[in-house]
This record gives structure tokens, sequence and C-alpha cells, in this order.
């Protein structure tokens, strides 16, 4: 590098620019957006493009001919008001909302709870909890759904197989994955426990930061356990539980693998769907990307304002 | 938050409800083993196998000897393998421009990394798949592999940055004085200290485009270009009547580099999701 002018480094304080000498012209740039652009031209290629085609698109009549080269019409919101329109829609919403809240709210119970427990225990037994819970969050969504698809298989499942042992009733050969609401309640459970041991390890390393002696303190002063909890504990993990609930909205709220994959291992479609797997079926099975579209615009409308918060919250740490 | 002392009684309590976790959280991959070690016909008999009584490798044998895994396994090695590379190499310059230079436009893009990584890739699956479509990249290792890599470049970027912040500019500007080159010190000094970081975004990397669903469904359609999940989703639909021991260890297959790879960056996963939190 043979220039002069040595670029700014991050760690400097921000001096003022006028130090007696007179004021230099910010030069442009060019290193830092050389070193962005590689970056830069990737995200902008496979994610802004597609996100504003993806918007105009829901503005168009965009089927099968418009695939194979026919030009796409502009249609105004018809998109909109025949997927709002759509009892379907609104039964595939309600589905995945109702999914998610059942899910997010087990999962942070359990969590906090294991969190908790984390604390309480000796080195030996809390070691064993983490190394287990550290190999249930490594298993692939897929192969997750697959194995619990097995464990509820409706021949030779072990759950089946467990039922019939403890009722004296033959469970051999129930099904299930064939109705809706014993379907999402295997999928609440894939899903739950493969998120939970994020949500302990997070709140458990909250709790960690909590010190021992405010504790101590406020149980001289004679708090009970509960309440020590409640006034002390949990202001102080309060930001971290919050970061972890948006995110568990978020991951829970657009689901695909493991809905995907338990359809594929005995549910009915059609009554199954969640928001991301009707995408899917609307605009690649239907063939109609431009409802396909619309619906997307609407999870991003729905997802975005959510994501702020964990935005904001990652924003604070840059600038600390 | 430290164990103290308490009666006898609550710590059996407590651990009793401890070993309930490690069995409810273990259990499913044992399972999974489990069942990839035994033969078919021990699945199907009335009483469960807790345990491999009659232990076969024929299913990993009878996995390996299919063509749509072995296809898939070295599809789904080259779109990880390139996705991996390209993204540390992007991620790291990147990382390096926002960490080290202040520029007019870097908050914007530290921002526009954020919310990227919160739009839904569901969403992306129309808009894409167009793209792609265009441009003949459809059922390509390539294509799928552009779409990963800008994928994962938003947390590889913010990851790498904040392993970047990490090593002080102080140490660098030291090297300066002694007469090394901007470059040089960058090289001889910064580098060294980021490997640890290198690692732990490439090994994310890796998890993401060697577990991802979503997009290969829908790029990856023909059999002999889907990825190791596509090609498992559509082999467990079209064999789970007939031999989950087959089925076991072809998720076996799947799941062990992951889990490996896991164990080694674990605790990045989280600190780098909620740091912003723990710190209040």
């Amino acid at each position: 590098m043979s220039t002069i002018s040595i670029p700014e480094v991050a760690s400097s304080p921000a001096a003022p620019s006028d130090h007696g000498s007179p004021p230099k012209r910010r030069k442009f740039p060019w290193t830092p957006l050389a070193l962005l652009a590689p970056a830069l031209i990737m995200l902008a290629v496979f994610i802004g493009w597609p996100l504003v085609q993806l918007v105009i698109m829901s503005f168009q009549k965009f089927g099968r001919a418009q695939i194979f080269g026919a030009p796409p019409e502009f249609i105004g919101l018809q998109n909109y008001a025949e997927v709002l329109t759509d009892p379907e829609f609104w039964g595939v919403l309600g589905r995945s909302i109702a999914l998610c809240v059942v899910s997010v709210v087990a999962t942070m119970l359990l969590g906090v709870a294991i969190a908790v427990l984390m604390t309480k225990l000796g080195a030996v037994m809390r070691t064993a909890v983490s190394v287990s819970l550290l190999l249930a969050w490594a298993m692939p969504a897929l192969t997750a759904t697959i194995v619990w698809g097995w464990i509820f298989d409706t021949q030779y499942g072990l759950v089946n197989w467990a039922l019939t042992q403890l009722t004296g009733e033959n469970w051999m050969g129930h099904s299930w994955l064939i109705d809706p609401v014993s379907f999402f309640a295997v999928a609440a459970i894939i899903i739950t426990w493969g998120a939970i041991p994020f949500v302990a390890f997070s709140t458990y390393a909250g709790l960690t930061q909590v010190p021992d002696e405010v504790l101590e303190a406020s149980s001289l002063d004679g708090a009970g356990g509960l309440a020590r909890f409640r006034l002390i504990v949990l202001p102080y993990i309060r930001s971290i539980l919050l970061v972890v609930l948006v995110l568990q909205v978020i991951w829970d709220l657009r689901v695909f693998a493991q809905i995907y994959a338990l359809q594929s291992i005995g549910g009915v479609r059609a009554e199954t769907n969640t928001i991301g797997v009707y995408i899917y079926s609307v605009s690649m099975a239907s063939g109609d990307l431009g409802a396909g579209g619309a619906i997307s615009v609407i999870l991003v409308a729905i997802l975005l304002p959510i994501s702020a918060y964990w935005i904001r919250s990652m924003l604070k740490q840059e600038e600390s | 938050m430290t164990a103290r002392p308490r009666s006898a009684v609550s710590r059996v309590f407590l651990n009793i409800a401890a070993i309930v976790v490690i069995v409810a959280s273990l259990f499913p991959v044992y399972w999974m083993v489990n069942s990839s070690f035994l033969p078919n016909s021990a699945l199907q008999s009335t009483a469960p196998h807790w345990w491999p009584d009659e232990f076969t490798l024929k299913n990993y044998q009878a996995a390996f000897g299919d063509d749509g895994l072995v296809t898939s396994l070295l599809n789904s090695m080259a779109v990880t393998g390139l996705t991996l590379v390209a993204a540390l190499v992007f991620a790291f310059l990147a990382a390096i421009a926002v960490s080290r230079y202040r520029f007019r436009s870097r908050t914007s893009f530290i921002i526009a990394i954020l919310v990227i990584q919160m739009i839904p890739a569901e969403a992306m699956i129309v808009s894409v798949f167009r793209l792609l479509d265009g441009w003949y990249l459809l059922n390509t290792i390539i294509g799928l592999s552009f779409v990963y890599i800008a994928l994962v470049l938003p947390f590889t970027i913010w990851t790498l940055r904040g392993f970047v912040n990490g090593v002080p500019a102080d140490l660098e500007e030291a090297a300066m004085i002694d007469g090394c080159s901007r470059t040089g010190a960058f090289w001889r000094i910064t580098f060294p200290l980021l490997a640890p970081g290198l690692i732990a975004t490439g090994v994310f990397a890796f998890i993401q485009a060697w577990n991802e669903f979503v997009f290969a469904l829908v790029i990856m359609t023909r059999p002999e270009s889907m990825t190791l999940p596509i090609w498992l989703r559509a082999f467990v639909q079209a064999t789970k009547a007939t031999d989950w021991a087959l089925i076991m260890a072809a998720s076996t297959i799947m799941a062990v580099p992951v889990i490996v790879f896991f164990l080694i960056v674990q605790h990045r996963m989280t600190s780098g999701l909620v740091s912003g939190a723990v710190k209040g």
C-alpha cells in the first residue's frame, strides 16, 4: 500500500476531523467497497432482486402460461383479494398460528424450567444434561422428524407399543398422522423437542449473570424462592427471554421441513398445511406463482414487525 | 447463580428431573442409531429391541448400495463445499470492511444484513425459482450453491465481524510502526488470530447448506440432482411401510456429520443470536 492516508481504524475513537489542519475532503471508500463487493453482489442478486420480483409478481397474473413465456399481465390487487377471501388461506394461517403458539409456549416453559434446573444441579449432572441437550439440538430437523415419525409409526411404532402395554387395549395400527389434531400434536412435539435446547442454553447463560450476593441478600431479607425468581432473577434475564421468544415465534411460524416431511410419512396434505408449505403447494404444485407471491408478501409482512425487536436488540449490541 | 446446599429430598427430586430431561433429549437420537443397526425383521417384531442385540451393518451396506443415496450424498457434498468456501471468503472480506473501516453506508449495511436474516426463505422460493429458471440454473449444483451462499452470508458476516472486532487494531498499528505494510500487518498479525472464528463460521455454513430443505426442494427436482435431505424425504415416502431400518441408516448418515460439526461450535450459536440481549 503506497497511499499515505491510512483508513481510519474501527477501534480508534471518533476524533473530530477539524484538527487544526484544513478540513480534508473524505476520500471515496474504495477499499471497503471492494472488500464488500462480492458479498454485496451475491446478496443483491440472490436475495434483493428476488424480493423485488416477488413483490412485482404478487401484482401480476402469473400462472403456468407465464412460466412458459407468455408475458405476465398486471392485475393490481386481485391476487391479494383472492388470497384474502379464500377460506383455505385463513384455515392455513389459523393452523400456523395455533401450532406456533402451542410450540412456543411449551418450548419457553420447558426451556426456562430446564435452565433453572441446570443452575441447581451438581457439576456431573449438569454436564450430562448439557451434552444431551446439545445432541438433540444438533439433530437436523428433517432427520428428527423422520425418527419421531418412526416412533409414532402406525404398525410398529414405539408409542403404540407402549400404549398397548400401559392401557391393555390394542393400539397397534393406530395412525397418529391421519387425524389433523394428532398430526399437529406430533408436529408440536417434534418442533418443541428440537427448540428446547436453544432456549435452555440461552436462558442458562442469562441466569449465570445473576450475582449470587443479590440473591443471598434478598433471601436474608426473607424473600421466598418464587419471590426471588420473580423480583430479582426475572428482571436480569428479561431481555434475553424476549429475544429468545421473538426468535421462537419467527422460527415456528415459518416451520417447513418438519411439516412437509411429516406429511410424506402419513398426513393429509390439504388439512395439515401450514403457511410455508402452503406457499410451496400454491406456487409449485398448483403453478400459481402470482398467488404464491401474494401469500409470501403477506408472510413477510407478518414476520418483519415481529423481527424488529430482534434487529433492534442486535443493533444495540452494535453500538456498545 | 450457582448451586446452593439443599436438603437431600430436593436433591433427589432435582436429579430425577435431570434424568427425565436427559432421557427425553437423547432417546430419539439413540433410537435412530439403534434402529439403524438392527435388521428390519427385528423392527417389525412385537416387542421393541432396546439395544442392537441382533447387530447388523446390512442397512448401511444397502444404503450405500442405493444409487439415489450415493448421488444425493455427492450432490450435497459438492453444494456444501462450494457454499462453505465461497461464503467464508466473501464473508471474511466483508467482515474486514465492516469492522476495520468506517464509511458512510456501513450502518445501513449492518441493518440490511440483520433484516435479510429475518426474511423467511419460504417466501422467496417463488422468485428464486424464476430467477434460476431464467438463467438455466435449475437442477444445477452451481445454482443451488449461489442461493446458499447468499443465504448464509448475513450470519457468517455478522459472526466473523464479531471475531475481527475482538482482535485489537492496535496490534496491527504496532506492526505497521515496526515497518509492516497495512496488508502485511493484517496477514501476519490479525489473520492467525481469526482462525477460530473462521472455523466456527465455516462449520455454520456447512450445517446450513447440508440441512437446507426448502430451496433444494424447489430447485433440485430431478432425481440425479437431488441433495441428501430431498432424496431422504422422497425415500421415506416410498419405503416407510416396508423398511424403517434402512431409513434409519440413511438418516444416521445424514445426521452424523452435522452432529459432529455442531458440537465443535455450539457455544457460538447461542451467543451469536442473543449476545445483544446478554449484554443488555
